[in-house]
C-alpha cells in the first residue's frame, strides 16, 4: 500500500538515461530542454547498483537509453551489468556512436535487443530532420550488424508532418533491415517536440490516413513483422494511459540519478523528486513525494473522479494536463469529455513550416 | 473459445527466437515470457508448453508429452498448443 492509500504495484520496466549527450538533433526530441552535462553523470558502479535495486523490485526490462547511449565509453560494462541484475537489456539508440566492433561486445555482455530510430525512408530527409549529415548510413549499417549477431532488431519510426505520408516506405525499410518489430511513433509533444509543436504536427486527414495505412500493413506483413504504433493522441478521442499509470508500472532515472514517475514529469511544479544518491529505489518507489503526487484515482477531479473508464486510462497524461491547462489534475484534455477539449483542435491546427529548433545542450 | 488455426507440422521444432526468455519472477509472481520492449505473463500451462520449445523436440512429440503430463485427450492438447503457438509466432516470440 502506498502513503496515499493506493494500491502500489511493482513496475515492470525502467528507463535508464545514461547521458543526454547525443550527436544528433531531433527536434521531436522528448529529453528536457535543460540537458544534463557529461559532468554530473552517474558512474558504472552506481548504475550497477541501480540495475540491482531494480530487479528486486520487480522491473523485468530496462530501456539503456538517453540521449545517446553509445556516448558512454562505458556501456559494455553497464550492459553486463545490467544482464547480470537478470534484467532484460533494450539498447535505445540513434546508431550513431556505436560501431560494430562495441556491438559484438555489447551482444558479449548478454545484450538483449537493439532499437534503432529512423528519422526518414529517404536518406536526405532523415538527416535534414536529425540534424546530423550521414546519421541514415550509420543507421543501415549498425541494422545490418545487429542481424548479423542474431540480435532482435526494432526499428523506431517517429511519425510527424515531414515523414507520415511515407509510412509504407518506413515499414518496407524496417522489413529490409531485418527488423522483427516497426514501432510507428507519432510524436508526442513534449520536451524538445513540445517546442517545435507547430512544425512537427500533422493534419487530422494525415493522421486518419496514417491509421488506415498502419492497418492495411499489418494485415499485409502479419506473422512478418510486428507493427505497433503509438497513437497521436491531439487527434484522438480517448486519452491514452500514459506511462501504463502514474508509478505504476515504470520508472525513468535521469543522467543525474533523480528517479522521475515519466520522462516529463519535471514539467511540473511543485512535485519532490528523490535521487538515487540519497535513497533506495525501493525507498523513491514506495514513498517518493513525486511518485505518491499521482498515484491511484483520489487525486482525480471530475469529470475522470467517476468515470468508469478511472482505472483503464487514469485521466491520461498529467504533464499533458499541466502543459495545455495549467493544472496537473485536470482531466488531460485530449479525452472528448474534458471541460475545454476543443483547445486541443485548435492547438493541432497551428501548423508552421518553419525552420526545427534543433535539440542541443 | 480459440478460432481453428492452421495447423502446424508435426516435425517442425519449435523453439523461442533469439531476443525472447521465458523467466519465472517471484516479484512479479509467476512465469513471463520477455521479448523486445514486452511482456507476456504466461499462466502455468503456457509456460509448460513453451519449456519445451526448445528446437529439440518435435511439435509431436511436444503433444504427446503434454497429453501424458496432464492426463488429457490428444485432441484437445492439440488444439490448444497449436493455438498458442501460432499465437506466439504470429507474435514473433516463436519460431516453428
Amino acid at each position: 500500500m502506498a502513503e496515499n492509500g493506493a494500491a502500489l504495484y511493482k513496475p515492470l520496466g525502467m528507463l535508464a538515461e545514461l547521458t543526454h549527450r547525443c550527436p544528433l538533433g531531433c527536434p521531436y526530441c522528448s529529453n528536457p530542454l535543460a540537458l544534463d552535462p557529461r559532468d554530473a553523470e552517474l558512474d558504472t558502479r552506481t548504475w550497477a547498483r541501480i540495475f540491482m535495486q531494480a530487479a528486486a523490485l520487480g522491473v523485468l526490462q530496462v530501456h539503456l537509453s538517453g540521449g545517446e547511449p553509445g556516448a558512454r565509453r562505458d556501456l559494455a560494462d553497464i550492459v553486463a551489468e545490467a544482464h547480470s541484475a537478470g534484467l532484460y537489456s533494450n539498447l535505445i539508440t540513434s546508431a550513431v556512436g556505436i560501431t560494430g566492433s562495441t556491438l559484438e561486445k555489447l551482444a558479449e555482455r548478454g545484450l538483449d535487443h537493439v532499437q534503432i530510430s529512423i528519422q526518414d525512408s529517404e536518406p536526405e530527409s532523415a538527416d535534414h530532420i536529425a540534424g546530423y549529415k550521414g546519421a541514415f548510413a550509420r543507421k543501415r549499417a549498425l541494422a545490418a550488424d545487429v542481424v548479423r549477431l542474431k540480435i532482435p532488431l526494432t526499428v523506431n519510426a517517429v511519425m510527424h508532418r515531414a515523414n507520415i505520408d511515407r509510412i509504407e516506405d518506413m515499414v518496407t525499410l524496417a522489413l529490409e533491415l531485418g527488423a522483427s518489430r516497426v514501432e510507428i511513433a507519432h510524436v508526442q509533444y513534449y520536451g524538445w517536440a513540445l517546442k517545435n509543436r507547430t512544425a512537427l504536427m500533422p493534419s487530422a486527414e494525415q493522421v486518419v490516413r496514417a491509421a488506415v495505412v498502419v492497418e492495411e500493413l499489418r494485415r499485409r506483413h502479419h506473422g512478418q513483422i510486428v507493427i505497433d504504433a503509438v497513437v497521436p493522441d491531439y487527434y484522438a478521442r480517448l486519452p491514452k494511459p500514459c506511462v501504463g499509470g502514474w508509478g505504476r508500472r515504470s520508472l525513468n532515472v535521469t543522467p543525474t540519478g533523480k528517479v522521475l514517475p515519466c520522462h516529463a514529469a519535471e514539467s511540473i511544479p511543485g512535485l519532490e523528486f528523490w535521487s538515487v544518491r540519497d535513497h533506495s529505489l525501493a525507498d523513491i518507489w514506495a514513498n517518493s513525494p513525486a511518485f505518491n503526487a499521482f498515484r491511484g484515482t483520489d487525486w482525480m477531479q471530475e469529470p475522470c473522479r467517476s468515470c468508469e473508464r478511472r482505472n483503464l486510462d487514469f485521466g491520461g497524461c498529467r504533464c499533458q494536463a499541466f502543459a495545455l491547462t495549467g493544472d496537473a489534475r485536470a482531466t488531460d484534455p485530449v479525452c472528448h469529455l474534458a471541460p475545454g477539449h476543443e483547445m486541443v483542435g485548435a492547438l493541432a491546427a497551428v501548423r508552421e513550416d518553419v525552420p526545427y529548433h534543433y535539440r542541443q545542450m | 473459445m480459440n478460432e481453428a488455426r492452421p495447423a502446424i507440422a508435426p516435425d517442425a521444432r519449435p523453439r523461442l527466437p533469439h531476443g525472447v526468455r521465458l523467466v519465472h519472477s517471484e516479484a512479479q509472481g509467476g512465469w513471463v515470457l520477455l521479448a523486445p520492449e514486452r511482456v507476456f505473463k504466461a499462466d502455468a500451462v503456457a509456460a509448460e508448453i513453451v519449456k519445451r520449445c526448445t528446437g529439440e523436440a518435435t511439435f509431436t512429440a511436444i503433444v504427446e508429452d503434454l497429453a501424458e503430463a496432464y492426463s488429457a485427450p490428444r485432441e484437445r492438447i492439440l488444439a490448444d498448443v497449436t493455438a498458442l503457438l501460432r499465437g506466439l509466432a504470429d507474435k514473433r516470440l516463436l519460431e516453428l
